[in-house]
């Protein structure tokens, strides 16, 4: 059929603007700044191994803590009449649509040493919390920012489970709590694969939040990255940074691919 | 356990919106601290129009979202048809392809462009090539695959002999796609384009890496605003926002609740036909 060459546009759009850039990064990662080959930026990275780490330690927090808070809210939400869930999927989206620097800074307003929560403590006499510039606060900036793109595949998943099976589980003797653990949480699998993913990968790059949010401690990978290209200059060492993180953001996403037992991961 | 459900869905929610609250508060707010309430004014919108540096800002990042959204609509949909026509190796390869943006952290595509752009830059000897032009190829390359996987899934549930009923019946493939397949999509377009639209006018961490000094979008001046104490009447700014996207996602609901009563109401051709009227 002729209409296959309709894609061509697209196909041209994304060589270029997709797989030559990637391209592009690599061959930065292994060139130095005249433009010789070298494998100094990938030796380099052993530096940040500990950084990595930290990224990713706070990145699976953050992700697991969205996997608790988010499974029984799309729960409820799938559970709704249609008009409750269009209203609550689109509650469940709004706040991704404004800007995510103000909601955090937000955040620092009520976190901070001088902050809402703490002027409220100090006025009931109570001595004031360390509430930001650390780990935790870090974590809380991921999961609120992150949150929604959780419940979103997870209400996806928790919709298409047919209500036969559980109630087919119920006739045949089992108590609602092992519905839950043998019917509805193994089907729900592939949302929260998705979910853990589209939390993950957002989490382990940002550099916005752990600058508001955490303190000289907390630097995450996106972080140094981000400083590579805006002030210190050394789009190598940043190419060989990206190329990592891609990998290691790659690998993880093939791991998580392979608990699903190859069933098609849900998208949102 | 429903009540417990319950309770915390309404708990979460409310942390989902307390940065809302405060922001909203605070375009209210006469002193400049965010955490301090000194009364109330609406002195911050009245700056916010008077003093007109954000303005521009925002129609700029308007201007990307609009153009850049419009721009993947007409391609990705187009992509989307020529997919579907693809056989099954192919199509693969091309949502792998179509796959790369979604998965890859967004710190990555920026640079990525940063890297191409400069690039270029270097070879073509042009001073400066970041400004509108790389903001607006950076939004349409991270737009594309938002409209690509909102337009498949209605192109699979249509109806295959709708076009081959149309060619049939003396349409050319141009014709059969303006008057029948586009009525069975349009919900998918739609829907990809707004989120596209969303997407662009939101982006900051891809922007970051690709804008230049002459074309700035107002996330990232909002970002290089917050290294240096904030100005109140970007909460302002804020608010507003928060209602023009809380009319637009309303409209937007609206839209899917009639195109679930379409396609409830379709049984064949007839109900197809008197639904694409209503």
């Amino acid at each position: 059929m002729e209409s296959k060459r309709l894609a061509s546009p697209y196909l041209v759009w994304m060589a270029i603007f997709t797989v030559v850039p990637l391209g592009i990064v690599v061959w930065y990662a292994f060139t130095d700044s005249t433009g010789a080959f070298t494998l100094g930026n990938i030796s380099r990275m052993g530096t940040y191994w500990p950084i990595f780490l930290k990224s990713i330690w706070l990145a699976i927090l953050s992700s697991f803590i969205c996997l608790l808070i988010g499974y029984p809210v799309a729960y409820t939400i799938a559970g709704a009449s249609p008009k409750g869930q269009r209203l609550l999927y689109m509650l469940v989206m709004l706040p991704m649509c404004m800007s995510f620097l103000l909601r955090t800074l937000a955040w620092v307003a009520l976190l901070d040493d001088t902050g809402i929560i703490n002027n409220l403590i100090r006025s009931l006499g109570l001595k004031p919390l360390p509430l930001i510039r650390n780990d935790a606060a870090v974590v809380l900036g991921m999961v609120y920012n992150y949150l929604p793109y959780m419940i979103m595949p997870l209400y996806t998943v928790l919709l298409k489970i047919d209500r036969r099976l559980t109630e087919a589980a119920e006739d045949l003797g089992c108590r609602p709590g092992e519905v839950f653990t043998r019917v509805t949480l193994p089907l729900s699998v592939p949302g929260i694969i998705s979910g853990f993913t589209m939390v993950f990968v957002p989490a382990v790059s940002t550099f916005y939040i752990s600058q508001k949010m955490g303190s000289s401690g907390t630097t995450l990978i996106g972080d140094v990255i981000e400083s590579q290209f805006k002030a210190a200059y050394n789009p190598n060492l940043g190419a060989a940074l990206s190329l990592a993180l891609m990998v290691l953001v790659l690998a993880c996403v093939a791991i998580m691919n392979r608990f699903s037992d190859g069933e098609e991961v849900a998208t949102i | 356990m429903k009540t417990f459900n319950r309770v915390f869905t309404v708990i979460v929610f409310l942390f989902l919106y307390i940065p809302m609250i405060v922001l909203a508060v605070a375009s209210f707010n006469t002193g400049t601290d965010i955490a301090v309430w000194k009364g109330f004014t609406f002195a911050q919108y009245g700056a916010l129009f008077k003093d007109g540096a954000l303005l521009p800002l925002l129609l700029n990042s308007v201007i990307v979202a609009v153009i850049s959204s419009l721009a993947a609509t007409v391609l990705g949909t187009m992509a989307a048809l020529g997919i579907r026509a693809m056989s099954p190796r192919m199509r693969s390869a091309t949502m792998a392809v179509t796959n790369i943006p979604m998965t890859n952290p967004e710190i990555v595509t920026g640079v990525s462009l940063a890297l191409l752009f400069a690039f270029v830059g270097q070879m073509l000897k042009i001073n400066g090539i970041m400004g509108f032009a790389t903001l607006l190829i950076a939004h349409i390359t991270f737009n594309l695959p938002y409209v690509i996987l909102s337009v498949m899934p209605k192109l699979g549930q249509m109806d295959p002999n709708l076009r081959d009923a149309a060619l049939d019946l003396g349409c050319t493939p141009v014709q059969a796609f303006f008057k029948v397949i586009i009525h069975e999509i349009l919900p998918g377009i739609i829907s990809g384009a707004m989120m596209a639209f969303t997407m662009s006018l939101d982006d900051f961490v891809i922007s970051y890496f690709v804008y230049g000094p002459n074309f700035v979008t107002l996330p990232v001046e909002i970002y290089n605003y917050t290294k240096k104490p904030l100005q109140p009447k970007i909460y302002a700014l804020f608010t507003l926002l928060f209602l023009v996207i809380l009319v637009m996602m309303v409209l937007m609901n609206l839209l899917q609740a009639r195109d679930e009563a379409r396609q409830r109401n379709a049984r064949g051709v007839f109900g197809v036909r008197k639904g694409a009227k209503a």
